[in-house]
């Protein structure tokens, strides 16, 4: 008895954690060419609402999620254009996306609130996998775009550190002038990679709509776009810490989920708080750990390039 | 054919000058669009709006009313952004100093001395101030990134003000709505004769006095101003940045404090679960677009004071007031594009060189 709620609450958290997983890889994806993309919660709203839209028109979640993950990329290149192009401040386009997206999502999503959609990512059985002892019944038994989560993460890491395009991808965040000078185009390699970005902040928000709670509510993201981008310093721009730190996340709001629902003395306000209490803890673990071994941002993080303004 | 930027032999002042107004314009017309896309005249709706927001002694009070909160945390996101900091939780902080200035004003119901005023007003200062100095501390002490912190310290914030207000505040006289009972009436700040604006515009505008001052002609304020512009000079100089950090913060932090207090004690007249709607973050680009200049923020406030108080005009079209949101968003990503546009020129280009 006791056992099966360890496993439920564990089967939970891969859940919980899924959608700041997507977000958190997107986030690295743009920081690792040097994009800080502080819009993750504006693209994951707008990604929930276009998903859940597409797929209650269609009744197909599949076209919900690609329609997610399109309207992710393209609100991101709203960010790169003002952020590679014009060469903007990017913190605060970031945070301009992140209010463009809450006010379009609310605006657009007020006719569907609480509407129920009949078809959405349900959880099977993983042919074999499943059946194997523990590992099965947390991993296994989930939905699809939990499965996908699985397979990106080697693909990212394989991408990142051993290709060709990943190593120019990371030349360009660590320093866009020697990259440059190499003959990659600085801002082709970054306008790519924060639309990629943005794509998968839309499939994580798509994750909330379409699988998490099937359903649209107004500012549904609830600050994980937020603790994503702490993540991405947690998992120091890595793909594979990236899902570890997810996972925690998901474990404690599995965790105070089921606390709330085992109705245990402590007030939901504060069960409700610890995830972001969490989050700012880990920030300030993951800061302390990244100076201490040096395992900084990639150097040019924040910092448009201009190639004629060189000296 | 690629898009490319020049840079201007001198930053042209017309453009300078002209670039708040024209990204104001444009963030309406594209505004417009979304309007018309969801099947209503945008005509109407902004004529609804201004006319909701400007276009009455009672519609600009109420403005004005929007006002005092926005200028109060807009200073202190101001004053941050001038030392390189970033503070996105006023939020938050406004929450917290309401929190403490509604818990004072709770424990004197029949509070009819002189002294309540004031002792609400302090204490919404040390509230904000507090919240202020947890991102501030983690920065200065640790170099936690403050952006982050500050954020989601915002959801933290109203979580614990709705638990108070949920849980051992509730008014039992309340038939079970979360709100605390009404504040005696020594607790309410005065107000200008026949309209909602409060004291807080008297504070609000202290604190603009107070920031220009400071930053002009203090020894401090020279410190901010060098961290804000060149942290490098304020290293060498010897300059004590986690201390000014800690500083700015619990500034920025106690500003936002203030306006919580006067929207329970000015406005509300009580603590109810949500009393902001989102003046925490609208103060960020406000900063923004006023350059972090204390009396330009008392004019753009006003602005976006209007901007709120037409919103909720839009609901009776049906609309969501979350266009609002929507026209904050276009501003501030029309005004940073524009801001270089100040600075280089765009070029076309056939190919590239």
């Amino acid at each position: 008895m006791t056992w099966e709620i360890v496993l439920a609450t564990l089967a939970a958290a891969i859940k919980a954690g899924t959608p700041i997983l997507y977000a958190t890889l997107g986030e690295i994806l743009a920081e690792r060419t040097g994009i800080l993309n502080l819009g993750l919660e504006g693209m994951m709203l707008i990604g929930a609402l276009t998903g859940f839209l597409i797929c209650s028109m269609s009744n197909d979640p599949w076209l919900g999620v690609l329609a997610a993950i399109i309207s992710g990329g393209l609100l991101a290149m709203i960010h790169a254009f003002l952020t590679i192009t014009l060469r903007a401040q990017q913190v605060v386009s970031g945070l301009a996306l992140t209010m463009f997206g809450m006010g379009l999502s609310g605006f657009l999503g007020k006719v569907v609130i609480g509407v129920p959609i009949s078809s959405y990512f349900r959880p099977f059985d993983f042919p074999f996998l499943s059946q194997i002892p523990f590992i099965g019944e947390v991993f296994f038994h989930q939905d699809a775009l939990v499965y996908i989560s699985y397979l990106l993460i080697p693909i990212l890491s394989f991408w990142i550190y051993r290709t060709r395009p990943g190593l120019h991808m990371r030349a360009v965040g660590e320093n866009p002038a020697t990259a440059d000078a190499m003959g990659i185009s600085v801002s082709g390699i970054r306008y790519l990679y924060t639309f990629l970005g943005g794509c998968l902040a839309g499939l994580g928000g798509a994750y909330l709509s379409l699988a998490y709670t099937p359903v649209w509510l107004e500012n549904m993201v609830a600050g994980r776009g937020w603790i994503a981008i702490a993540l991405v310093i947690f998992a120091s721009w890595d793909p594979f810490k990236a899902l570890l730190g997810s996972y925690l996340f998901g474990l404690v709001d599995a965790v105070q989920f089921r606390a709330q629902a085992l109705g245990l003395a402590v007030p939901s306000f504060f069960l409700n708080m610890t995830p972001y209490v969490a989050t700012i803890l880990v920030l300030v673990f993951a800061t302390r750990e990244t100076a201490r071994r040096h395992l900084g941002a990639p150097a040019a993080l924040g910092l448009p390039f201009a190639r004629e303004e060189k000296t | 054919m690629s898009i490319f930027l020049e840079k201007r032999a001198q930053s042209s002042r017309l453009l300078s000058a002209l670039v708040p107004l024209l990204a104001i314009i444009l963030a309406l017309l594209i505004g417009a669009i979304i309007i018309a896309l969801s099947g209503t005249n945008p005509w109407e709706a902004y004529r609804e709006m201004f006319v909701g927001a400007f276009g009455s002694g009672y519609a600009l009070s109420e403005t004005m009313v929007k006002t005092i909160p926005l200028i109060l945390c807009s200073l202190g996101v101001g004053i941050a952004f001038r030392a390189t900091l970033w503070n996105i939780g006023a939020e938050g902080q406004l929450y917290m100093g309401a929190f403490a200035a509604g818990g004072i004003a709770l424990a004197f119901p029949q509070g009819q001395g002189w002294w309540l005023i004031p002792l609400m007003v302090l204490a919404s200062l040390v509230g904000g101030a507090l919240w202020g100095l947890i991102p501030g501390f983690l920065k200065a002490k640790l170099n936690v990134n403050e952006i982050i912190t500050s954020l989601l310290l915002n959801y933290v914030a109203i979580l614990w003000f709705q638990y108070w207000i949920y849980g051992p505040w509730k008014d039992p006289l309340g038939y079970g709505f979360p709100y605390t009972a009404p504040f005696g009436e020594g607790a309410w700040l005065p107000t200008l004769a026949g309209t909602r604006i409060h004291l807080g515009l008297a504070f609000a505008v202290l604190a603009a006095l107070f920031l220009y001052f400071l930053l002009k002609s203090t020894r401090v304020g020279y410190e901010i101003r060098i961290i804000g512009e060149n942290p490098q000079a304020a290293r060498y100089a010897g300059m004590n940045i986690p201390g000014t950090i800690l500083l700015v913060f619990a500034i920025s932090g106690g500003l936002a404090g203030l306006a919580g207090m006067g929207e329970v004690s000015g406005v509300i007249h009580r603590l109810q679960p949500a009393i902001s709607p989102g003046f925490g973050y609208t103060a960020i680009i406000i900063a923004w677009l006023a350059r972090f200049n204390p009396w330009l923020t008392i004019a753009v406030s006003f602005l976006f004071g209007g901007l709120l108080v037409g919103g909720y005009s839009l609901r009776a079209f049906g609309l969501s007031d979350s266009l609002v949101l929507i026209l904050q968003g276009l501003i501030l990503f029309l005004l940073l594009g524009g801001d270089i546009l100040t600075r280089y020129s765009l070029r076309w280009k056939r190919s590239r060189a």
